[in-house]
């Protein structure tokens, strides 16, 4: 049994109060990169009743994903924004997605993003995260970015933490740990930090005045 | 000049893309303010620092 948008609605709206769950419901979040961090980041923002969330990777479900990433074994061989957006409407099945397969460059990141207030950056690369934080932050003159940065290995979990960095620039992580320094992703340090940057956002839409 | 909320001392004129390399950086994966205003990579080079600025620098590591 489906339930229905009316029925998901008042449960929300008596946990979090109709005013609150009205604010995240109007709300559009894009995450860029769907891995480790983007597909926790994406599945907590649906539970909090964000109501469109964009969703954009180039990549396919691997065997080698599953250790971190929200995929199961039916996923393995799809496209992972259609994975995601799977198990995004088995959470809710009303929220509002837009798919964008493929690889983002300098060039595009305006139009991409157009449109979307809020945005996660959850991408792998450190490169690609230091484009997308330049392109969003200069071309996008009214948009936050919340990025990533150092979640590897099983070092304490509360060296994660967000910074501040100026009034539309946050960087969730240790800021340290490299995939490239031996230890890869873990799934418990890479859900910390992807707690870390949904709830930034949830804070920035229900703090926004 | 202000780095990451800390005073250092310029030592002497640079470009911000000569301080970060100077400071060990890998240019293609900071993002940097200055002053407030994100820089383009292209612009690193030709910005000369000042004694009154205040740089936030952000150095990506991967993972994600």
């Amino acid at each position: 049994m489906i339930p229905s948008k009316e029925e998901i609605r008042a449960i929300c709206d008596s946990r979090f109060s109709p005013a609150v769950y009205e604010k995240l419901r109007q709300s559009s979040v894009a995450v860029a990169g769907l891995g480790g961090l983007g597909s926790n980041i994406a599945v907590m923002l649906a539970r909090t009743g964000i109501g469109r969330l964009k969703l954009i990777d180039f990549d396919r479900v691997d065997l080698s994903n599953l250790n971190r990433q929200v995929y199961d074994v039916r996923h393995l061989g799809q496209l992972k924004t259609e994975a995601l957006a799977q198990r995004l409407r088995e959470i809710n099945p009303y929220i509002d997605l837009e798919l964008y397969n493929g690889r983002i460059t300098e060039a595009q990141v305006g139009d991409v993003f157009s449109g979307y207030r809020y945005i996660c950056e959850a991408f792998d690369g450190p490169e690609d995260k230091a484009m997308l934080a330049q392109q969003v932050l200069s071309c996008l003159p009214r948009a936050y970015l919340v990025a990533g940065s150092g979640m590897a290995g099983y070092d304490d979990a509360d060296r994660i933490r967000t910074r501040k960095v100026s009034r539309r620039f946050y960087v969730c992580g240790d800021e340290q740990s490299d995939i490239a320094e031996g230890i890869g992703l873990m799934a418990p340090r890479v859900a910390v930090c992807a707690g870390h940057q949904a709830n930034k956002i949830v804070q920035l839409i229900l703090e926004e005045r | 000049m202000k780095v990451n909320g800390e005073e250092k001392k310029l030592e002497s004129r640079m470009t911000l893309g000569q301080y970060l390399e100077q400071q060990g950086y890998d240019l293609k994966r900071v993002a940097a303010e200055l002053n407030g205003e994100i820089l383009p990579r292209s612009e690193f080079q030709n910005r000369e620092l000042s004694d009154a600025d205040t740089l936030e620098i952000v150095h990506f590591v991967g993972g994600g």
